[in-house]
């Protein structure tokens, strides 16, 4: 996917219609960006494999890996 | 423990930037710290690469911010972008992240200009995706050139509703509606500040011409709006509200997959919490803000607050706090005397006081109804840990009386947020439940870290202080 350098990866993701960003760790709800200025975390995403990372605050990058996070994300190691 | 500049400036918006040009000027040693990666906070966001086009669409109100970038540029302050602050205590130790690695900085003067954040308002249906702040919607638009494509209802309190209907119409995004909230009791409480008001400037002016541009446009507004909802199962696919004409109430229903709803603005006030400053319930705003004097300095020694930060005066006041907070910080810093920082701040004493004139009149118009401040049980308050309101409510009859006893019960106010988007609707239901004021309700208690660190860098830290 190819997006504006310098954009945050909340954006890219709202303007691709990717819809939300992560699903709540109590009822599996979506949840979408909703302040877009790092107050509110309903963007946290997996970004290169770290979990619970503000997609509004983090620029995309080329090469970015960029998963929906699901509940309080996953542990890997 | 590194060396570093003597004073800290937190936050590169109007109060920030202006805060950290005239301390470099006065020959202080500043260094500007912010978390975007570009200066002018949320009002003047991507301002220095936005393209021309975006600039005219957007106006002069964000134009101005350019005067200010210029500033700075040429003040010799130190400027660090993309620099999260984590933790501030009573000592003036700061906790910063930058570039990927913590650092402890001890300052002899911080000044906090952290701004404002939009008001939470719980109601059915704001957790569903398709809803969003308004100020997020502004920001979407500044820094990437976005706006909602397939239209959008425009839903809550004040001018921006207004302004933002109006650069929508322009860019040619299809406006449904604009709900404005505030019910026409409000007019009666605001009338009594009108004339002052009026003394304020543009602002009233401005507000009639886009009425009246946004109605010209065939966009229907309707005032008094209640029992707002959204509703969806994954997605928001239609809003009902009820309108309150002068012939009485009228319940509709509007499909749109984008709702945008603003609320005012309240301060961000988790740093100076957690460096242990004193906040005051603010009976107009309806909100907490940092307890401050005419300087901005707060309870703890060496920390002030300039700009909404300390309650909510808008960018051209906030300039002018960040002017005197940096004078009353050069004064005890010995760059200049009492005397001088007193001559100095003549000037923007007297024009953020002709700038708030209008500040009573907006609160008063503008009050959010109790309605919406203290919403039905099924609706969740704290979008985190999933609580409702409803379980607020039994929980404060079951006797957790205070926001901290209700945080602990029922982990309200203990997710990712910290509490930044529930802890004012905890206060307004514990208030309503017990019949007492806000204002005698604490407010969450705020710990570091106040932004996401790893415990890689957290430990990364502690090892270059051995």
């Amino acid at each position: 996917m190819r997006v504006p350098a310098g954009e945050s990866v909340a954006a890219a993701v709202l303007v691709h219609a990717l819809d939300h960003t992560r699903t709540t760790p109590v009822s599996h709800a979506p949840r979408a960006p909703f302040c877009m200025m790092g107050v509110c975390f309903e963007c946290v995403m997996e970004i290169d494999g770290i979990a619970n990372r503000q997609a509004c605050l983090v620029p995309v990058a080329e090469g970015m890996q960029i998963r929906r996070q699901h509940g309080t994300g996953r542990i890997d190691e | 423990m590194s060396k570093s500049a003597r004073l800290a400036v937190i936050g590169a918006g109007p109060a920030g930037l202006s805060a950290a040009t005239l301390a470099a000027e006065l020959g202080l040693d500043v260094v500007l710290i912010d978390e975007q990666a570009s200066p002018g906070g949320q009002i003047y966001r991507a301002l220095a690469e936005a393209p021309a086009k975006r600039i005219d669409l957007l106006g002069d109100d964000y134009r101005r911010g350019r005067a200010l970038l210029r500033a700075l540029h040429t003040s010799g302050a130190e400027y660090w972008p993309d620099t999260s602050v984590w933790s501030l205590d009573q000592n003036r130790t700061l906790g910063i992240l930058r570039a990927g690695r913590a650092a402890m900085l001890q300052f002899e003067q911080v000044i906090i200009a952290g701004g404002a954040m939009e008001r939470p308002v719980p109601f059915p249906g704001w957790t569903l995706p398709g809803v969003m702040n308004l100020g997020a919607a502004q920001i979407l638009l500044k820094s990437a050139g976005v706006v909602p494509a397939g239209g959008t209802v425009i839903a809550g309190v004040g001018p921006l509703l207004l302004l933002v209907a109006r650069q929508y119409l322009r860019a040619g995004v299809a406006v449904k509606a604009v709900l404005e909230i505030s019910p026409r009791s409000n007019m009666l409480r605001a009338a009594p500040h009108l004339l002052r008001a009026t003394a304020g400037g543009s602002y009233l002016r401005r507000g009639v011409k886009y009425t009246a541009d946004i109605m010209r446009a065939g966009v229907p507004i309707h005032y008094g709006v209640s029992r707002l909802r959204a509703h969806g199962d994954r997605h928001i696919e239609s809003v009902e509200f009820a309108s309150h004409g002068w012939r009485g109430r009228c319940d509709r229903m509007l499909a749109t997959d984008s709702l945008l709803v603003h609320f005012g603005v309240t301060p961000r006030t988790s740093l100076v919490c957690a460096a242990g400053g004193r906040l005051a319930w603010d009976t107009s705003l309806q909100c907490w803000r940092t307890q401050v004097d005419q300087w901005g300095n707060t309870s703890v020694d060496g920390i002030a607050v300039a700009g909404d930060a300390a309650g909510i005066g808008g960018a051209i006041s906030a300039e002018h706090s960040g002017r005197l907070a940096a004078l009353a910080a050069a004064s005890s810093l010995g760059h200049i005397t009492a005397a001088e920082r007193d001559r100095l701040s003549h000037a923007d004493i007297a024009w953020r006081r002709k700038d708030l004139r209008i500040r009573p009149f907006l609160n008063a118009l503008y009050r959010i109804p109790p309605e919406f401040l203290v919403p039905d049980d099924a609706t969740i308050v704290c979008r985190c840990e999933e609580i409702t309101a409803g379980q607020i409510r039994a929980a404060v009859r079951e006797g957790h009386t205070d926001p901290n006893q209700v945080k602990f019960l029922l982990r309200c106010g203990m997710g990712p947020c910290q509490g930044r988007q529930c802890a004012s609707s905890v206060a307004h239901i514990v208030s309503a439940t017990r019949q007492i004021p806000a204002a005698a309700c604490a407010p969450f208690r705020v710990r570091p870290p106040i932004s996401p660190l790893s415990i890689e860098q957290l430990a990364e830290l502690s090892m270059a202080d051995e």
